[in-house]
């Protein structure tokens, strides 16, 4: 294992183009932030005491069609249910002697990128490899949606329109690639759509929250897709997404 | 409903899920179903969150369609995040650009 200080470098110089990537996707978080009645400073706290792409859209977009406590709570919960199995994976990689206090520091950036660089280092990593890595991730993120909070006032309505949708050409960038390679995924994606479809235009039905719609979907649909296709042994154990 | 709450909520619970397997699992999940349910549901989620909103989330449906289909194009091609994040953006300008031209004669 590196030095902590060799550590620290190596996650400073893996992180920089997460932390790019996270800045040009935290501006149209921060954008939307803004548009769903968040202050600059809001948006900013938001990003920086979360950093999840996924489930401050998901904030957003609920605080924007009005919400209650229990419904961001559960929608987080089922959202970023994900970083569950990461954590569990990423569990393993750290020495088994690594005092407490790493592991509750390290688990504040447990990010799908962020995961993926460390799972993707062969044997046990230090945590100062994680911490170099937020060092730049974090404040791509944070700087991101504070300058996308600030500008989207003054940014015109079109362009603010075609960059909210950035976000969905980033979830299509995680989902396409291992779906073309995985019929299962890109079965399970395409039904997940299809039912989520339905969900909103069914009578009643079409009355759940998107928060709900969503938590419903992915439960059903990833516990069918687990009963009828369960991972072979040692697939995909520490796959990212 | 105070936004400040909203985000010590989303924070709180975020940490948890993020903190609780790291601080207290340190064996290997064994059991099948729970590692495929949760190897699959990344995607599902996402994909569920994608559509229908995307079609919703612009002012006309084919402008959110047309970005969803250049995505998923460039995606399949194996283009970087940011590259194909970007070019859904674009597509979305350019066919309301169009289309407004042919509707009110101009671009926007």
């Amino acid at each position: 294992m590196l030095s902590r200080k060799n550590a620290f470098i190596k996650g400073l110089h893996d992180g920089i183009p997460i932390g790019l990537g996270y800045f040009a996707v935290a501006i149209a978080i921060g954008i939307a932030a803004h548009r769903a009645g968040m202050s600059i400073v809001q948006a900013g706290v938001m990003s920086f005491t979360n950093v999840t792409s996924a489930g401050e859209a998901a904030a957003v977009g609920l605080l924007a069609a009005g919400t209650t406590y229990l419904e961001m709570a559960l929608t987080q919960l089922v959202i970023n249910i994900r970083y569950l199995l990461m954590s569990c994976a990423l569990s393993q990689k750290f020495p088994a002697d690594m005092p407490l206090i790493h592991r509750f520091c390290v688990s504040f950036g447990v990010t799908d990128e962020i995961f993926a660089i460390t799972a993707a280092k062969t044997g046990a990593v230090s945590p100062f490899y994680c911490y170099g890595a937020f060092a730049v991730a974090i404040p791509g993120w944070t700087i991101g949606t504070l300058v996308g909070a600030w500008v989207g006032s003054i940014l015109p309505t079109a362009v603010v329109t075609a960059l909210g949708v950035s976000l969905y050409g980033m979830f299509a960038a995680i989902v396409v690639p291992p779906a073309k390679e995985n019929h299962v995924i890109a079965g399970s994606a395409l039904a997940a759509m299809a039912m989520s479809f339905l969900l909103t235009v069914l009578p009643v039905l079409k009355n759940l929250s998107s928060g709900f719609r969503i938590i419903i979907v992915t439960v059903l649909v990833s516990a069918a897709a687990a009963f009828f296709f369960p991972l072979k042994d040692e697939d995909g154990k520490e796959r990212s997404t | 409903m105070s936004i400040w709450v909203c985000i010590f909520i989303m924070a709180l619970v975020t940490y948890l899920i993020r903190m609780l397997p790291l601080v207290l699992i340190r064996r290997k999940i064994e059991n099948r179903f729970l590692r495929s349910f949760l190897y699959y549901l990344p995607y599902i989620t996402l994909s569920a969150m994608t559509f229908p909103a995307i079609l919703t989330e612009t002012t006309y449906i084919w402008s959110g369609a047309a970005a969803l289909i250049v995505a998923v194009l460039l995606s399949l091609r194996k283009k970087s995040l940011i590259t194909v994040a970007l070019a859904a953006s674009a597509t979305v300008l350019v066919v309301e650009g169009v289309t407004n031209y042919i509707v009110n004669g101009a671009f926007f």
